[in-house]
């Protein structure tokens, strides 16, 4: 395995030390390099929780807000997606992230014996696509074994790549391999011009990420294949909601193919989660209370059926399971009936009917058109 | 009065039909039909919104359009593009009138 480099012991001209500015932009650092107390999963639920969002107009309990909407309560539906968050490790730190990943997350990784539980769940389950996200997944040095098996039981394979992972000389080859195994490669990019990227992912993301986008092309991306699909996913780089994706999408389009010459097959548009980074950046800023009264009072029943939660089952690098990446990065795992669950000893039957676990940062995937590692909610097929 | 242009106005734009429910409702519903997405999308009449905005000198919808853009997928670059075509509107539509003063002076000069 060419990934097992850990960056904290690699050795003098090895590929470079992940926490350079030249393995990846860095946009931030992480809030718990920083220790700050918004670092820790209690401190973050407890600052959403003590907001009066009286003035939001619609209850502000989320469980409240589902329930008078007509949608009773929110419960799981068979496990469709598997999601593997293979761990924090990251080359970038981007200032929206809700995993607070970065170089400096490296000890919280996936080990081969979790990849393998990992495995053992999806022969169980059945579910249709395996979704690998993270920090930044293919760091992971289980990634490529994953992959491989993930394919050979006939799963739909996901890496939620951050582009410019794709520039270290160890990955060069990569586009090409995951073109070899039809895995769609889901891209963050938060805006098709440089301004807004830059802002939130870090000086010179944006030429870099175009720079990854180029090899993804050149390995048949991008191009209407079903086997390559490529799939860019933007967040807002501040406090507002996502946009139209249909809308955005043609225009993303026009614009990546006139100015650089790039193409992609489909935009996701999703809405900010008020957790980990992105968080601390609302508090700082003086955003935090307007952007949390702009979520309650944007709730759209219409998001609810389609919400992640329900399809989803999201394992974290030490085997938790959770209802989706969100609550895993707020440690609140998934309601067994004894309490929480590993994948290590998952029984299947424990899952299906589950009251999902939520909170006030889920009305981030309800506000609008709604969010979810899909994407918009509403507009029907996608 | 003692002070114009108050923020919280913005907010509470519904309440105009406080004094003529009819005619608001008129309004509300036509203007919610203008920014729907037709032959231009809702992202270039955010921006057109915004230049107006700008020519017009409306506080509110400065407020309202700038976050509107931001939402539609937007920069900065592309909205200030927008407040320039309006100010140059503005410009324009002044300088042009010149042509007026000079046919005068024309006119009256020998």
């Amino acid at each position: 395995m060419t990934d097992a480099i850990d960056p904290q012991t690699a050795a003098p001209g090895t590929p470079p030390n992940l926490a350079s500015l030249e393995a990846g932009p860095k946009g931030t650092a992480s809030l718990r390099s920083r220790r700050l107390p918004l670092a820790e999963p209690a401190v973050q639920i407890e600052t959403l929780d003590r907001l009066d969002l009286a003035a939001a107009g619609g209850p502000s309990d989320f469980d409240r807000a589902v329930a008078e909407s007509g949608c009773g309560l929110l419960r799981a539906g068979p496990v469709e997606i598997l999601q593997i968050n293979v761990g924090k490790l990251c080359n970038m730190t981007c200032r929206h992230c809700h995993v607070d990943a970065g170089p400096d997350r490296g000890a919280e990784t996936m080990d081969r014996a979790t990849a393998e539980a990992c495995l053992r769940a999806l022969d169980r389950l059945g579910a249709g696509t395996v979704d690998l996200t993270g920090g930044a997944p293919e760091l992971n040095p289980n990634f490529r074994f994953l992959v491989d098996e993930s394919i050979a039981r006939g799963a739909h394979v996901i890496d939620r790549c951050n582009l410019t992972v794709l520039l270290l000389p160890r990955h060069r080859e990569l586009p090409g391999w995951l073109a070899e195994r039809g895995v769609e490669v889901v891209c963050s990019l938060p805006h098709h011009r440089q301004r807004n990227t830059d802002a939130q992912r870090g000086d010179g993301a944006f030429v870099k990420s175009i720079e990854a986008l180029r090899r993804l092309n050149a390995a048949g991306y991008g191009a209407g294949d079903p086997e390559r699909v490529l799939t860019l996913v933007t967040n807002p780089a501040g406090a507002v909601l996502a946009g139209d994706q249909c809308t955005m999408e043609n225009d993303w389009k026009r614009s990546l193919e006139r100015s650089h010459g790039v193409r992609f097959d489909r935009l996701i548009a999703l809405n900010n989660l008020p957790i980990s980074r992105f968080l601390d950046w609302l508090a700082t800023s003086g955003n935090l209370q307007a952007y949390m009264e702009l979520l309650v009072a944007s709730f759209n029943p219409a998001t609810v059926s389609g919400l992640m939660c329900r399809s989803t089952m999201s394992v974290a690098w030490d085997g938790t399971i959770y209802d989706c990446d969100f609550n895993q990065m707020l440690e609140l795992p998934s309601a067994g009936p004894n309490g929480a669950m590993n994948v290590r000893d998952l029984d299947v039957g424990m899952l299906e009917g589950r009251r999902i676990v939520t909170g006030r940062h889920c009305f981030g995937c309800t506000a609008g058109a709604g969010s979810s590692c899909g994407g918009s909610l509403e507009s029907g097929g996608r | 009065m003692t002070d114009y242009y108050k923020s919280d106005h913005l907010a509470r734009f519904g309440d105009i039909a406080e004094g003529g429910g009819e005619l608001a409702r008129r309004f509300f519903d036509y203007y919610a039909h203008v920014f729907a997405d037709g032959a231009l999308s809702k992202r270039e009449k955010a921006l057109i919104a915004l230049a107006v905005a700008h020519a017009v000198q409306c506080p509110y919808c400065i407020d309202a359009y700038t976050t509107e853009c931001l939402s539609q997928g937007s920069d900065l670059e592309e909205m200030t593009e927008a407040v320039h075509v309006a100010t140059a509107i503005r410009g324009g539509a002044s300088l042009v009138h010149g042509l007026q003063m000079l046919d005068h002076v024309a006119g009256k000069s020998m």
